[in-house]
């Protein structure tokens, strides 16, 4: 599932007359949007399968001041047995888990130790998170992702230089890490910046175009999710390289989490239906997904205490 | 097990809306139909099948309508319709509301049934067909309640014959109903033959909302019923939505009935996409424009001209996102597209497809095994000579080619013989917005594509037919003026006491580009005074001369997007060089007519050229609320070439009253004079020189109107004839108006009184511009 670490995006030569060529029409796109949910039903066996593909996305994450090494261990035994038990025998999908651990970098090593051999992946998310105006200093520590927030002055000052310059960094400082930059979209002030910044950040090298931290005010949404998904189909087709999408933030319920895919089935296809290229950063989509899978094999709608916190 | 492979596979399932209700409905009414007259069931002696053209199961059996059926339907809407007017506007209204009200409890069943009869996916009688006519009703209730008050000149039609297609039963049928009965009028509805069920479940609503008996009658059947009731002497108007062919032989048979017509017919509607427009945007607005309802959509974006530039990297997108499509059960909400309505509309569509030259792209998912379903198709290299390039193929099947410039695309835009919809897709908003008013359509949206609303109207130009529904706009198809026509108006001029004829011969010719020429046939017709002693010679215009006049006209196009201020001041200006020969006019029009109101017709047509410069400038379009992020704009457009036979009546107040509303609207117009009296608008010539008129906006051709009135209406670049003639031509015009179906509005042999209220107002106005809806989404 994570053979991410084999196909990287090598990145281009900053190319202005492509990035400014982007266009996105934000109407159209809301209209799109808008009809996605509605133009697509995943039921019964279709959709207890489908959420399942959303737990082995989830990037569970972890990012608070209150953090102790207790919280994290517990948050990864959840990212390990992501369903109860009995659920997961039931569903036929022993070994399912999570995509990723997100966690801050303090908490790297506490993480790794925790997952084991589980496979599961651990990102972390890098300094001065969420302002992303701090300089640049990460240590790795173990950490298979890293998650950086670029600056959104670079984008609002149409900076493309830097910001190409500012991503390019980043990806050299990761190393084998894949790099996932958070285009903080919620603050870009238009899709069409949106579309801009994501083709920069790809033709510097980043691995995953991400949304949002989950801090501002303006997470993901849909139609963000549309520019970008489409920013990375119209780099695929030009590079041959496939990035990976993350939209983080707001995703709550499992009926989001269908539309999601449903999108990434639709403009990108089944190759991105898939941890290694799409993962959703959310906190509470688990527990929603729980009880709906809970209901799929009883037949009556579940409560939260049934299921394991993580 | 099947989890772990679906979730391997991550592949769709069926996700069928249950047909529980809507069988049950069936079944409770036996699977057999009648019509609903006068709020009664009324079984018919014939039935025929309706089919669900998804698995071709007989649904249930559909009455077929005798003449008697019809007979009875129209006089029960007769009688309601007596009560119905003199209602309250506020009873009606509620009347309205109840329905939409009802529409709305029973949105699902009505959505299901639609989908079980017609084939469209369940997703868009969900939620577009059912939520758009709950809307209009809504919408229609606001405006029986507010027709006193805004509306106050105007007055019901009567007792309206309405036929509606099959590709959207419930939203036609509410489109028809919903204005008619908000403005006091009573309905015989004819829902299509292969889609009656919601309509007949629309009747059981119309009992439950308190219809009055009578008010709304289904009747169904097939298009010989639809004769029945195009033919039916009680009817005051027709109302019909569906093929321009069909729309041509009711244009015909109508003609000179004097019944009140609009028809909403068919559409090659241009879909132009430029270099800078979000193209992934775009095509999701293909997607909607052509593969909605399987294309069978009148204003379906059928005809896409791609900007040269980047048409191959659109048409790659476009047929990477044709694979996606998903086609099945039209009950399985996850799908596309459904079926077909029914096999011979298959046939004709794939007879069409397997004749082009074009280069075919067809995709989707495979098809079901049973059922009436065609893939949705693209055909690209297309010559603007392929037949498929102009003609309707009313199924899931796009068009293209492509244009190198902005003209070019207006050019490729307006090279059809319709007039329906457009869809301009830039990111430029000055592209847009210079394209909106060049592209000859009803409807244009711009970045966008099939937006609807009640409050917006539609309907289109050229051969997709005339009339609005939707909108004030609307109404006008539903009620008319208070004060319109009196049928009393005595012909024979004054006798009075003026013994001396001081006319002067002179010699007129014929009025073509601002200047003066002679007629083409060479002969004269002589033009005797009031006590018939010949005064003068006046030629007589043949069909070369209108011909030469109609390309004066062409040649003065641009006059149509002149400036309202300037019409206005060249009206003014008339009404200056008028009045400076006011006595002399009203000599000649005394010595012509021998009335001794002559002055005061010589000053009422000063004030009739100062009403119309008063209103160039203020006849406005408006801007629509719609439940969108979006204005819609409603303009007012000249409709372009006009035709125009004067009344004897009032012989100069008369040719004022007719050329002063087209010219202050914008349009080029051919004016053919009094027959009796035409010396005073051939001495109008000089007026016209001096006031600054532009060449080819204001033609005037004498002669014979039983002759001229033919060729006028015949003509295919002229797009409307007015007859306000005493001769007897009116049946002559609708019926020549078939050649390319412009507008008409003719007197039936009625009089009208120029030096009253009926002689002006905005009756002539709307009568001399369309409605033209724009729809300017935005956002950022």
């Amino acid at each position: 599932m994570n053979d991410s670490l084999t196909n990287r995006n090598e990145g281009c030569e900053l190319d202005i007359d492509w990035v400014m060529s982007q266009s996105a029409n934000t109407s159209a796109i809301e209209r799109r949007a808008a009809t996605l949910g509605t133009r697509r039903s995943i039921k019964k066996a279709h959709q207890a399968a489908w959420l399942l593909k959303a737990i082995s996305c989830i990037d569970l994450t972890t990012l608070s001041g209150d953090d102790t090494a207790g919280r994290v261990k517990r948050l990864c035994a959840k990212g390990i047995h992501p369903i109860r038990p009995d659920l997961t025998r039931a569903l036929g999908m022993d070994g399912l888990h999570v995509g990723a651990i997100c966690v801050y970098h303090e908490m790297i090593e506490t993480a790794i130790a925790a997952l084991g051999n589980s496979g599961i992946p651990v990102a972390a998310v890098s300094t001065g998170f969420p302002a992303g105006l701090s300089p640049f200093k990460t240590r790795l520590l173990g950490a298979k992702e890293i998650n950086i927030v670029i600056s959104r002055r670079h984008v609002l000052t149409q900076n493309w230089q830097e910001l190409f310059n500012e991503v390019k960094a980043f990806r050299s400082a990761c190393g084998d890490a894949h790099l996932k930059t958070i285009l903080a979209t919620g603050e870009l002030g238009s899709l069409r910046n949106v579309a801009r910044a994501s083709m920069v950040c790809m033709m510097a090298g980043a691995d995953f175009i991400k949304t949002s931290t989950g801090k501002e005010s303006i997470n993901a949404t849909l139609g963000t999710s549309i520019v970008m998904v489409r920013a990375i189909r119209e780099y695929w087709e030009k590079t041959g390289f496939k990035v990976g999408y993350k939209p983080a933030g707001g995703i709550s319920k499992a009926k989001d989490a269908l539309v999601y895919l449903s999108l990434i089935k639709e403009e990108l296809g089944n190759d991105w239906m898939d941890a290694s290229l799409f993962r959703f950063g959310a906190s509470s989509l688990l527990g929603d997904i729980e009880r709906q899978l809970e209901h799929y094999l009883t037949g009556n709608y579940s409560a939260n205490y049934r299921h394991p916190l993580g | 097990m099947q989890i772990k492979s679906i979730f391997d596979k991550m592949d769709y399932g069926e996700a069928p809306e249950s047909a529980r209700e809507a069988q049950n409905w069936l079944k409770n009414h036996n699977y057999t139909f009648g019509n609903f007259i006068n709020g009664k069931w009324k079984q018919c002696e014939d039935h025929f099948n309706t089919v669900n053209p998804a698995n071709d199961q007989v649904l249930a059996k559909i009455g077929q309508s005798s003449p008697s059926d019809i007979d009875s339907a129209v006089k029960a809407a007769r009688d309601a319709q007596k009560k119905w007017s003199k209602e309250s506007d506020h009873a009606r209204s509620r009347i309205l509301y109840a329905i939409a009200r009802l529409l709305q409890k029973n949105s699902r069943l009505f959505s299901v049934l639609e989908t079980l009869d017609n084939g469209k996916p369940i997703r868009e009688s969900r939620d577009i067909d059912i939520p758009l006519a709950q809307r209009h009703f809504y919408y229609h209730a606001g405006m029986a309640q507010l027709m006193q008050a805004e509306l106050p000149k105007r007055s019901p039609i009567g007792v309206c014959g309405q036929i509606i297609p099959w590709n959207f039963p419930l939203l036609m049928l509410s489109w028809k109903i919903a204005p008619a009965i908000a403005m006091g009028n009573a309905v015989v509805l004819k829902p299509a033959e292969y889609t009656s069920l919601t309509a007949l479940l629309f009747a059981e609503i119309c009992t439950s909302a308190g219809v009055p008996n009578g008010l709304i009658n289904i009747v169904t059947g097939d298009g010989k019923v639809g004769e029945m009731i195009v033919g039916h002497k009680d009817i005051n108007k027709i109302a019909f939505t569906g093929s321009t062919e069909v729309g041509k032989l009711i244009r015909e048979r109508t003609a000179g009935s004097g019944k009140y017509l609009t028809l909403e017919l068919g559409g090659k509607s241009p879909f132009v996409v430029f270099d800078d427009a979000d193209l992934d945007s775009a095509v999701e607005g293909v997607v909607d424009a052509i593969w909605f309802n399987q294309g069978q959509v009148c204003c379906a974006g059928s005809r896409l001209l791609v900007h040269e530039a980047i048409s191959e990297k659109f048409y790659n997108k476009l047929r990477n996102r044709m694979k996606n499509l998903r086609l099945g059960s039209p009950l399985d909400k996850s799908i596309d597209m459904g079926a077909i309505i029914d096999k011979k509309q298959h046939k004709k569509i794939s007879g069409m497809v397997s004749q082009t030259q074009g280069k075919v792209f067809q995709a989707g998912s495979p098809l079901p095994q049973e059922g009436c379903f065609f893939p949705p198709t693209l055909i690209t290299d297309l010559h603007t000579a392929d037949p498929l390039m102009h003609e309707e193929i009313f199924g899931p099947v796009l068009v293209s080619t492509t244009f190198r410039t902005p003209s070019e695309a207006i050019e490729l835009s307006n090279n059809t013989t319709f007039g329906l919809a457009a869809s301009i897709w830039s990111e430029n908003i000055n592209l847009c917005l210079e394209l909106a008013p060049k592209i000859k359509a009803g409807v244009i949206w711009i970045n966008g594509t099939n937006m609807f609303d009640a409050a917006a109207g539609f309907g289109g130009v050229k051969q997709s037919g005339f009339g609005r529904e939707g909108g004030w706009e609307g109404l006008l198809a539903y009620s008319k003026p208070k004060n319109q026509f009196s049928p009393k108006i005595k012909s024979t001029p004054v006798k009075n006491q003026i013994s001396k004829t001081d006319y002067i011969d002179r010699t007129a010719k014929l009025y073509i580009g601002g200047k003066q020429c002679r007629p083409d046939s060479g002969y004269s017709q002589s033009i005797v005074d009031h006590n018939g002693k010949p005064v003068t010679q006046v030629p007589l215009s043949n069909r070369k001369d209108i011909r030469n006049a109609v390309e004066a006209m062409n040649s003065a196009k641009n006059w149509s997007h002149s400036t309202a201020h300037l019409r206005a001041q060249i009206l003014y200006y008339m009404a200056e060089n008028l009045s400076a020969r006011k006595a002399e006019f009203a000599n000649t029009l005394q010595a012509l007519t021998g009335r001794s109101d002559a002055q005061t017709e010589v000053e009422q047509s000063i004030q009739r050229l100062f009403f119309y410069a008063a209103w160039s400038d203020k006849f406005d379009g408006s801007a629509r609320s719609v439940p969108l992020k979006a204005i819609a704009l409603v303009m007012k457009e000249a409709i372009g070439n006009c035709g125009v036979l004067c009344d004897n009546q009032y012989p100069l107040l008369g040719f004022i009253s007719v050329m002063a509303p087209l010219f202050a609207t914008g349009n080029r117009s051919i004016i053919i004079p009094s027959e009796t009296f035409s010396p005073i608008v051939t001495d109008f010539y000089q007026v016209l020189d001096t006031s600054d008129v532009p060449p080819g906006t204001i033609n005037i051709l004498t002669g014979k109107h039983a002759d001229l009135a033919i060729e006028l209406a015949g003509h295919m670049d002229i797009e409307s004839v007015w007859s306000f003639s005493p001769s007897d031509v009116s049946r002559d015009i609708e019926k020549a108006s078939v050649s390319n179906l412009k507008r008409t509005w003719v007197n039936n042999g009625c009089g009208r009184d120029w030096n009253s209220e009926e002689g002006f107002g905005r009756e002539f106005l709307e009568n001399a511009t369309e409605n033209k809806t724009i729809w300017i989404p935005y956002g950022e």
